[in-house]
């Protein structure tokens, strides 16, 4: 790559010599000599549009041959569904525009090299032509339909509403930092919220007369079972973000009063990826794409892709925030006081067989 | 009919019977340059603000290309300058990355692309090309520089604030922009950018329904809507476009002020920031987004339009050819207009609006790549079998169109909402956008400074070096931007200080280096513009009349034309201005100003019809000047 550089800064730099080796008539303009009459054409004509072909052709083979060289480098490997067909769709939109473009460069590099001044010659009036206009109308609007078409199915498919046994998390953003809430080990139900209840430690801003509540818990790894369907709600606490997980193809904003949400599957664990990239240390990565303030850059959270049954166990040994911060008990109405501390893990259960006959 | 008496100035009306005295009016150095009614100092006015402040934007681009490009320098030796925004050991201020980043996309995107690019060229050529003495409204139009300084000096002041300027971005979302605890940019800062950005679209708005007035009302004798050049379409699109959603951008702040002053919540709801939960609630971030783009999206036509006029002007010129397809041309540009309009919530794809609208918003945006595809396709076809010259003007032309169609394919991407979940807001789309309307509006306005420099200042610029500069400049650009599409592809967000907490984010130091390597270059080369610019318009050869041998009626006025433009009547128009290459004509271009009656052996069948209106005086008669 180095080399690259070194290459392209080379060819660049040889370029502006060669540039300002032909300004020697520079100094004709401090002497006022370069009074051109009108309309002449100088021998400068040949070496532009030379200059022209030779740049169209040179970028394209630099282009074709980066793009599959160093194909590794720029690809990221997928890791959900939806990205899947979001990535085939991708290409397919290159393969059409590439074809366009080499297309379109060329043949305006030859036209602007072969069409170049020549003393006698004599430009064609060619002031329009409908066929042409309606065929170079008609041929992109095809071409686009289709493409929209499908990008249309993989946008409904994406948004559709999640299933009903969907793995449902919560994630919030805020100034700097991502942090998970999960419904909890006891009723999967994610409890009320209300950001006017939000202090130094009730930073989800539970709203503890809900007894949804009791048992969420919280997480600074964000862990998900593989191939199963997650819907991640988004929220933001102080200003806009943007959950992006880059190798599963998910973003969406986090949006202050307004809850926001993906869904989406992994299709592969964190030891699968980093078996396949044959990287013992790597990591799936949660960033935040939406400009949020001084440290935007390091708003991380790792993302954990698990096989059912290890997400299933580190679910288990999760506590809940209610244990966590057992002071807070006291926001609990009396009523539901002993149910909360049951829920949270704060008390033994007492018999079943107890409650039942009550 | 009559001449659409607006005027404040009692000097511009009767034009005819005036325009003698224009060439003696003898006005002091402040009447003259500084509150000059003329639309050509007004043109010259915008061009050399719109400089200065490209000269700023794009040394605020060098220095965050220096952290990107170079993340372990040393950038001590800036201290001198940059002062507390350097910490003691020599590294930039995250928040003042950001506030980088937000300044130069404001300033480009309107000081330099919309007031330097448009105020320019539609001061300076709206009156030169439909042949009228001046502006409909002389007064507005000084009036709409003076409200563009002013916002020009805010803005300026603004960049010293010890809290900082604007950092939340160019498009300054709420609550970030709204609150000075999220960051402190978003305190002074942000209350001078709102002022600075009123003051502009108050300038915006002046100028823009004077170009409409001045297109309208004011075009010579003959100048009927067929005649007119295409630079003039683009304009007149370019003014409809920006007075229909400028007012949603002022609209837009004046919320956002209510918010940040007064306690309001538009666009604020919800909010827990520095340890205390905020009063607003029902308001949407949302809602400022929509008006935001409602404005955002225009806007970028507001930018790419002028050039693409400007450019079908020069490459019709230099390829000695007419422009193929006029009408088509005309029509594109309308049809890109009125879509302009429809599509703003394609940059939204992921801020959690419905996804039906974002169907529905990808269906409209796709659709818009028709007219653009045209326009390139008629613009390939206009060098075919061409006797092409490459001045500079044109070799700027040629680059314009190479960046349109390179950025604009990358638009067909960004469009498809599927595919758009994974590029929003990484570098892709900084690729895109710089290319199709960052570039290209740029190479558009250079392209016109080229070509029109001769008319503006009566002399020539050195060719040789604008060649040096446009290619040093158009391969710096490429070296710019579309390494920045595989950092894109890879994933990278936009608006990262650095990249290093992130292992997905890890590599492409090196491309990273070339890009920051080739903005360098690329800046250093628009020093030679610089030097060739104001150096020619004092010791450059005296240009001749038509140095292009252009139709276009502003080279039949005087090398430098004074006030009122031509000393003599208005010359009148007898056809389009493309009649270039005709067959059988003696010369390879026939002035606007030449009747049928005098070119038959080039006349075309109708034209020759044509001959009979001419010399009853009827043809043409939609505009017609009153004679005292």
């Amino acid at each position: 790559m180095t080399n690259l550089i070194i290459g392209l800064g080379v060819v660049l730099i040889l370029i502006i010599l060669y540039l300002l080796f032909r300004v020697s008539s520079l100094v004709g303009l401090a002497r006022k000599r370069d009074v051109k009459t009108e309309g002449r054409v100088d021998s400068s004509n040949k070496i532009n549009a030379g200059m022209f072909l030779g740049f169209t052709i040179v970028s394209l083979v630099v282009f074709f041959w980066y793009s599959f060289a160093y194909f590794d480098d720029y690809n990221l490997p997928v890791a959900s569904v939806h990205g899947a067909w979001t990535d085939t769709l991708f290409w397919i939109t290159m393969g059409v525009t590439v074809v366009a473009f080499s297309i379109i460069s060329v043949v305006m590099a030859v036209f602007v090299y072969k069409y170049q001044h020549q003393e006698g010659r004599k430009a064609k009036f060619y002031p329009d032509n409908h066929y042409l206009e309606l065929a170079w109308t008609i041929i992109p609007a095809i071409v686009l339909a289709i493409l929209i078409f499908t990008g249309l199915r993989a946008w409904n498919d994406i948004t559709s509403p999640a299933a009903a046994d969907a793995e449902v998390i919560e994630v919030i953003g805020q100034q700097f930092a991502w942090t998970a809430r999960y419904p909890g080990n006891q009723d999967n139900m994610l409890g009320k919220y209300n950001y006017k209840l939000i202090d130094a430690v009730n930073e989800f801003g539970l709203d503890l007369t809900d007894k949804n509540t009791f048992d969420d818990f919280k997480s600074l790894e964000l862990h998900i079972p593989k191939d199963k369907e997650v819907l991640i709600k988004i929220r933001a606490k102080d200003v806009l973000h943007s959950m992006y997980i880059p190798h599963f193809r998910v973003k969406m904003d986090a949006v202050p009063g307004m809850p926001t949400q993906f869904k989406f599957v992994a299709t592969k664990t964190t030891q699968e990826m980093r078996d396949e990239l044959d990287n013992p240390g790597f990591n799936y990565e949660m960033a935040c794409a939406e400009v949020c303030g001084q440290a935007h850059f390091s708003m991380k959270m790792t993302v954990v892709v698990e096989e059912q049954e290890d997400y299933d166990r580190w679910k288990q040994q999760q506590e809940a925030w209610l244990k966590q911060n057992p002071d807070y008990i006291k926001k609990v109405p009396a009523a539901l006081r002993e149910a909360a501390m049951i829920k949270a893990g704060l008390q033994e259960a007492p018999g079943v067989v107890v409650a039942a006959g009550n | 009919m009559a001449t659409t008496d607006i005027n404040v100035h009692p000097g511009v009306h009767h034009h005819d019977d005036h325009g003698d005295d224009h060439g003696h009016h003898e006005g002091n150095f402040w009447t003259n340059y500084v509150f000059s009614e003329d639309h050509k100092v007004i043109g010259k006015q915008f061009l050399i603000t719109g400089i200065f402040w490209a000269l700023m934007g794009g040394t605020l681009s060098i220095i965050f290309r220096l952290q990107l490009g170079f993340p372990e320098a040393n950038l001590g030796w800036l201290r001198p300058v940059l002062g507390g925004w350097i910490s003691e050991q020599g590294k930039l201020d995250p928040e003042f990355y950001l506030a980088l980043v937000t300044m130069h996309g404001t300033i480009m995107v309107f000081f330099v692309l919309t007031a330097g690019l448009s105020g320019t060229f539609a001061n300076f050529l709206i009156p030169l090309q439909i042949g009228a003495r001046d502006m409909a409204s002389g007064f507005m139009n000084m009036l709409s520089y003076w409200f563009f300084f002013l916002a020009s000096v805010v803005m300026f002041i603004s960049l010293f604030l010890e809290t900082g300027p604007a950092s939340g971005g160019w498009t300054v979302y709420p609550p970030l922009s709204a609150l000075p605890q999220a960051m402190s940019g978003s305190g002074l800062g942000m209350t001078l950018w709102l002022v600075s950005m009123a003051l502009f679209i108050v300038s915006t708005l002046l100028g823009g329904i004077n170009y409409i007035a001045t297109i309208i009302n004011l075009r010579t004798h003959g100048m009927s809507f067929t005649r007119l050049p295409l630079t003039i379409w683009a304009i007149f699109f370019t003014a409809i476009v920006g007075l229909l959603s400028f007012p949603v951008l002022f609209a837009a702040a004046l919320l956002l002020i209510f918010d940040r002053s007064f306690g309001t919540s538009f666009y604020l709801s919800d909010i827990y920031i520095a340890g205390e939960a905020l009063a607003h609630s029902g308001g949407s971030p949302v809602l400022f987004q929509h008006l935001f783009w409602f404005l955002g999206h225009p806007e970028v036509y507001i930018v790419i339009l002028p050039a693409l006029g400007i450019t079908s002007e020069i490459i019709s010129t230099n390829s000695r050819k007419p422009i193929f397809g006029y009408k088509a041309m005309i029509g594109s540009l309308l049809f890109i207009a009125i879509l302009s309009f429809v599509v703003w919530a394609h940059h939204m794809f992921v801020t959690g609006m419905n996804p039906f609208l974002g169907s529905i918003f990808m269906l409209l945006t796709l659709i818009i790549a028709v007219p653009s595809a045209v326009k390139i396709f008629n613009y390939v076809t206009t060098l075919w079998q061409g006797n092409i010259r490459f001045t500079p003007g044109m070799l700027f032309s040629i680059g314009m169109v190479s960046y349109f169609l390179t950025g604009g394919i990358t638009g067909i991407f960004l469009g498809n909402s599927a595919i758009d979940i994974q590029l929003h807001d990484t570098y892709f789309v900084v690729a895109h956008f710089h290319l199709v309307m960052g570039s290209a509006a740029f190479f558009g306005m250079l392209a016109g400074i080229y070509h029109w420099f001769p008319k503006m200042f009566g002399r020539m610029m050195n060719a040789k070096l604008g060649y040096i500069h446009f290619w040093i400049t158009f391969i710096g650009v490429y070296m710019v931007f579309f390494p920045m599409h595989y950092i894109g592809i890879a994933g990278f967000p936009r608006r990262y200080y650095s990249w290093t907490n992130f292992e997905t984010f890890s590599g492409f130091f090196d491309l990273n280096m070339l890009v920051s390597i080739a903005a360098f270059a690329t800046f250093a080369a628009q020093f030679i513009f610089l030097f060739n610019f104001f150096y020619s318009m004092f010791r450059g050869p005296k240009a001749p009349a038509n140095p292009w041998n252009s139709n276009t009626l502003e080279w039949t006025t005087p090398r430098n034309p004074q006030h009122g433009n031509w000393p003599g009547e208005i010359p009148s128009v007898y056809r389009w201005p493309y009649d270039y290459s005709k067959p059988g004509a003696k010369d390879d271009f026939i002035p606007q100003t030449i009747p049928h009656s005098e070119t038959p052996e080039s006349n075309l069948p109708h034209e020759t019809e044509l001959i009979r209106l001419e010399s009853t005086g009827t043809q043409g008669a939609v505009v017609v000047e009153k004679k005292d």
